[in-house]
């Protein structure tokens, strides 16, 4: 018997994309993030506002970038504004909907760890830090979270708090005045986990083809909670898949491509 | 401003024990700067950077730098900067005191330091452990308008800010281009402002809103065709994202890192050398 036609980034990222709705101002990471929205927006969002923290606001990138500020990003943005304007008037002001994060732990009620993993003061490893994360985690109205599922990431206490989810739940972080949301879902390679309305623990609450609930809950380091109805999520379409594909072949031909400097003087 | 061969203008405003802020968010990274500290031998340096990118991993590694203030120390996109780790994690060549912010408050502490205010504020939400690091500058005051709990960033005033930038007039204003990150607030913070150029032009062809920083403002400045390699130069050359994905493989290695900054950068007299030793330039 073969496996899918498609592997766990595509559904991961075709998933997200789904999420987004057209028309809606997106706080952009890298990876991921980057694809998924390239990708609703080549498909069934063509109007959304793609915004990267390296300034570029309403880009339309024709290959996916690799670091944050590749200079296709800038060509093909609306307008290109310091980097203190895009958190400051943008992001803090409150003009994004929907902010993107991953990060190398997550914790039952979405906070993120992207610092270190053992003690600060002397780390096992040591993560690249904060960034854009902890900003955009406070003031999109929503985040979506995408990163794999395992005991590891999925962890009952983070090495360290870098960015709120939704704190210690039951309404922690509304109490705290945050003006976003906070991650209204959690993508990974099994399904899609939400907070459970009232104690926003995060739980099961939707899963890809041929994924059980088993094997979601060992890849979870801490006793995960099933939603009373879980969807089952439909697979990747042939024409997203073609966009996807599309899009990453010409991003692996752009990045291939040598760069010749010539040195006049 | 001083027009000055690169070394020179390192050797004259770059010292030992210096906080040096070279800017450049992923685009226009001053590369042929940094490895002119490296080929100096600068010692003990504070180095301040929102992204410490593959410049900071090498001056780390060559044992140039005390302290790091930084808020994003990864290699985007591929991975972690396995210098900078091996500092932290091991302390190797030396230990490295960090200074740890996010994009949005070492921004702040930018414009603070280039406004002549001793810190920024920005309003005040959640509960991170960043916020209560051992030893942080950050403080929470209240705004005596609304009650509103705000941070306090305190301003950062590098000794030496250095830029990359596109090009210099013969009046020796810059023009900068495309994703300018804080490099603007990073210069107008510093005590002194070093800029290398892509080539210098009889008069700039700048838009009337355009990121022109005016000579005077600049304590010297040298033209380094390719200086932000393998970072870019907008309208000159694109990022090498080749290098950056082969980098993760040179730095994980403490002995393939040390070979390869022999061989390139102190084993290259100048940029033009290391880009012809790289095969990008003929």
């Amino acid at each position: 018997m073969s496996g899918p036609a498609y592997s766990p980034d595509e559904i991961m990222t075709v998933t997200a994309a789904r999420q987004l709705v057209n028309g809606a101002v997106c706080f952009v990471g890298i990876g991921l993030p980057s694809a998924a929205c390239n990708l609703a927006r080549m498909t069934h969002a063509p109007d959304l506002v793609l915004i990267y923290e390296s300034g570029t606001v309403g880009t339309r990138p024709k290959v996916l970038p690799l670091s944050i500020g590749d200079g296709e990003l800038a060509e093909t943005a609306t307008c290109v504004v310091p980097l203190a304007e895009i958190f400051a008037h943008y992001l803090q002001r409150g003009r994004v909907d929907v902010g993107f994060l991953g990060a190398a732990q997550i914790d039952r009620y979405g906070n993120l760890n992207s610092t270190v993993i053992g003690d600060y003061a002397h780390p096992t490893v040591r993560l690249p830090g904060g960034g854009g994360a902890p900003e955009i985690a406070t003031y999109a109205r929503e985040v979506l979270v995408i990163m794999k599922q395992t005991p590891r990431s999925f962890v009952p206490r983070l090495d360290f708090r870098t960015s709120c989810g939704y704190l210690e739940g039951s309404g922690a972080r509304a109490a705290s005045g945050s003006p976003g949301a906070g991650p209204r879902a959690v993508i990974t390679d099994f399904g899609v986990l939400r907070p459970r309305p009232g104690t926003e623990e995060l739980e099961l609450a939707a899963l890809y083809p041929g994924i059980s609930v088993d094997a979601a809950r060992a890849a979870t380091g801490w006793p995960l909670r099933i939603a009373a109805h879980v969807e089952m999520l439909p697979a990747p379409g042939p024409a997203e898949l073609a966009v996807l594909r599309g899009l990453e072949a010409a991003t692996r031909e752009a990045h291939a491509r040598p760069i010749r400097i010539s040195l006049r003087n | 401003m001083q027009l000055l061969p690169l070394t020179e203008a390192i050797a004259t405003h770059v010292h030992d024990g210096d906080s040096v802020a070279l800017e450049g968010f992923t685009h226009l990274i001053p590369f042929a700067a940094g490895h002119e500290i490296v080929r100096l031998g600068r010692r003990d340096l504070h180095l301040i950077r929102m992204t410490p990118d593959l410049i900071y991993d090498q001056l780390i590694g060559m044992g140039c730098a005390a302290r790091l203030t930084f808020s994003w120390g990864g290699n985007p996109g591929v991975g972690s900067l396995h210098r900078l780790r091996d500092a932290v994690e091991r302390q190797w060549p030396r230990p490295l005191a960090l200074s740890e912010f996010t994009h949005a408050e070492l921004a702040l502490a930018y414009q603070a330091g280039a406004s002549g205010m001793s810190c920024g504020l920005m309003p005040r939400y959640g509960d991170t452990d960043l916020g209560r690091l051992p030893g942080t500058s950050l403080r929470t005051v209240r705004c005596p308008f609304t009650e509103r709990l705000l941070t306090a960033v305190p301003a950062i005033n590098p000794d030496v800010t250095i830029l990359h930038a596109q090009q210099i007039d013969a009046e020796g204003n810059v023009l900068i281009r495309g994703i300018v990150g804080a490099a603007k607030e990073a210069a107008l913070a510093a005590r002194r402002v070093l800029v290398t150029v892509e080539e210098r032009v009889e008069r700039l062809r700048a838009d009337m809103n355009a990121l022109v920083l005016p000579s005077w403002l600049i304590s010297a400045a040298s033209v380094v065709p390719g200086g932000a390699y393998p970072s870019y130069a907008h309208g000159y050359y694109a990022r090498d994202n080749r290098f950056y994905l082969a980098w993760d493989e040179i730095a994980r290695d403490r002995r393939a890192f040390t070979a390869w900054m022999e061989r390139y950068v102190l084993g290259a007299p100048n940029h033009a050398a290391l880009l012809r030793a790289l095969g990008v330039a003929a």
